[in-house]
């Protein structure tokens, strides 16, 4: 008897189909349904797609692909979570789901996020929140939370998002799966609703690292629309790893178990994580990154200033919502009190401060100026590790509404992944493991630990084959919240 | 500290109306916000460079080579108001 379709990784689905043994239509359906049964608790899509399309021989045999809706599709509403994007359908598809689809993957849905990417919890979407699917009490993370729930979940396969300064690292995390952020540069932009321009970077979330590595392979690569792509010098290989001889880890202190605000059931699954690493022989260094602590301050002026410039597009003139009735400032100043949320209002807010007359040079100069301390950092630590490793988030899934009084606290959320995007380099959260909230709560069993490994610029392969390394010795079951 | 004059200063150069209790909000948020990334003022940064690009890229230059564009009847599917012109606003002035 064959295994139930869904509980298959995307690699494994496409040897099936390869090999006659299952139908990728059938497949295509068996996510719909399971969209249609269960997406109304989760709340993971804002877009479902109809019947399954024609069979293709590209590489990826029809695998259904969710999509983070701030991909723009071509006459599919794209929304970024935005009300002010309501109904908008683009012109024109987002490289990264036009190379997807060309290699074989259709889309099956378009999924929830943050609006515009800003959050770590996707409550900050106009659409609604999402479930995590261990514990339908707590965030999925964000703010790719919607493809990360999907894929927990089972009603998909895998996904793609977009990283700025963790989204995608962060809810592959809580949710328990594969997340990568690519090298900036490796895979295009064009097409992805901008967030913060020198920082957005797409990439997969799967249940394995194997299927990161696939799904990548197909995303890479130099785009004519995208001056900042670049591809990558080699091509992505599936990683076959299965020890990690030779390897050194670098172990920053300033990120690591003893961190402030890492939960202690983090820390722990960390420890093991380091422990596993030398039984798999590879070798821990003690690294520093002393300037990594002002990641989230750099980042916060970073990120609001480069987004309080990409957001005035919508001054309801081309495109999206229009509200106002008198003279054209009156138009641009209720458009964008109607149609952005609170949090996306605050970032215009503190972009906009720090990016004015008076303030540029203390804030958004020395932002700058930081970011390349810590790249500098990073660049000093990789002459003595080959890879660091870090949690991804300093705690497990937290509840629904715990911090969304509280900014600061959750810009916090993202103190481990924030570095690395500032630096550009590739990073993979792996599930490491399962622990407790810090104040006991949730299920018996615990709440997934992200484990993140970094490299240098386009070390993609390297990473992924640490990953799988660990990942297989790990052992931890990624169907554990199908629903 | 934001005050409240800021805020207004602010929201006006970012095209945002907001209401007073978004003033007061705001103002408290980008407070506390801000208090945290002050850090950075302790740190000395002389001579450190500001990142302009993560990775080194030369100038990237492309032929230029005309190609077709949307044609404005596309391009004018998705506006809230339009004419076959272009794109219809209210008058600019007060």
């Amino acid at each position: 008897m064959s295994p139930d379709p869904v509980k298959l990784s995307a690699a494994e689905a496409i040897e099936r189909i390869a090999a006659g043994d299952l139908d990728a239509g059938a497949l295509f359906s068996a996510y719909r349904e399971r969209i249609e049964r269960h997406d109304g608790e989760l709340g993971a899509f804002l877009w479902r797609a109809g019947d399954a399309p024609a069979a293709t021989d590209g590489p990826l045999r029809g695998v259904p692909l969710a999509v983070k809706d701030l991909f723009c599709t071509e006459g599919v509403p794209t929304t970024a979570g935005s009300r002010i994007l309501e109904g908008h359908k683009p012109l024109y598809t987002s490289t990264a789901v036009h190379r997807l689809a060309a290699a074989g993957a259709p889309m099956i849905g378009k999924t929830n996020m943050d609006e515009f990417a800003m959050g770590s919890s996707n409550e900050n979407s106009g659409y609604g929140i999402v479930r995590n699917p261990w514990d339908p009490e707590r965030v999925p993370g964000g703010s790719s939370g919607g493809s990360a729930a999907a894929v927990a979940a089972g009603l998909a396969p895998w996904a793609i998002g977009t990283d700025t300064g963790g989204s995608i690292r962060q809810p592959a995390a809580l949710c328990g799966i594969v997340g990568l952020k690519p090298t900036y540069g490796a895979v295009s932009r064009y097409g992805m609703v901008a967030f913060a321009s020198s920082l957005d970077q797409c990439g997969p979330l799967t249940r394995t690292v194997t299927d990161a590595a696939l799904l990548l392979k197909h995303l890479v690569g130099h785009d004519a629309c995208d001056s900042t792509s670049l591809g990558l010098p080699e091509e992505v290989r599936t990683p076959a790893r299965s020890d990690l001889a030779g390897l050194r880890f670098g172990v920053p202190s300033e990120l690591g178990s003893s961190a402030e605000g890492v939960e202690e059931g983090v820390g722990r699954t960390f420890d093991a994580t380091l422990e596993l690493i030398e039984k798999l022989g590879g070798e821990l260094v003690e690294v520093g990154l002393p300037h990594a602590r002002h990641g989230i301050a750099a980042y916060y002026l970073i990120a609001p200033a480069e987004a309080s410039s990409n957001l005035a597009r919508y001054d309801g003139v081309r495109f999206g919502h229009r509200a106002g009735n008198g003279t054209l400032l009156d138009l641009y100043e209720k458009t964008r009190a109607e149609g952005f949320g609170d949090e996306v209002k605050r970032r215009i807010m503190l972009g906009t401060f720090a990016l004015s007359a008076g303030y540029y040079d203390a804030y958004y100069g020395r932002a700058q100026r930081v970011r390349t301390k810590i790249a500098d950092d990073f660049r000093t630590a990789f002459e003595s590790c080959d890879l660091i490793v870090t949690p991804t988030s300093p705690t497990v899934a937290f509840k629904l509404g715990e911090r969304t009084d509280n900014p600061l606290a959750m810009y916090l959320s993202d103190y481990c992944t924030v570095p690395m995007s500032l630096a550009g380099i590739p990073a993979v959260s792996i599930p490491a493991g399962l622990a407790p909230a810090a104040d006991g709560s949730g299920p018996e069993r615990g709440l997934p630990v992200g484990f993140q490994i970094a490299g240098p610029a386009f070390s993609e392969n390297l990473i992924l084959d640490a990953a799988h390394a660990l990942e297989q010795a790990i052992g931890f079951d990624v169907t554990g919240a199908l629903l | 500290m934001i005050d409240r004059d800021q805020v207004l200063h602010v929201a006006r150069l970012a095209r945002l109306r907001v209401s007073d209790d978004e003033i007061e909000r705001m103002s408290r948020e980008l407070s506390t916000v801000l208090d945290h990334i002050e850090k950075i003022s302790e740190l000395d940064l002389d001579g450190v460079p500001p990142t302009s690009h993560v990775i080194e890229v030369e100038n990237v230059l492309r032929p230029d080579e005309p190609r077709d564009s949307l044609p404005p009847e596309r391009a004018l599917e998705g506006a809230p108001d339009a004419t076959p012109a272009g794109f219809r606003v209210p008058t600019p002035g007060q």
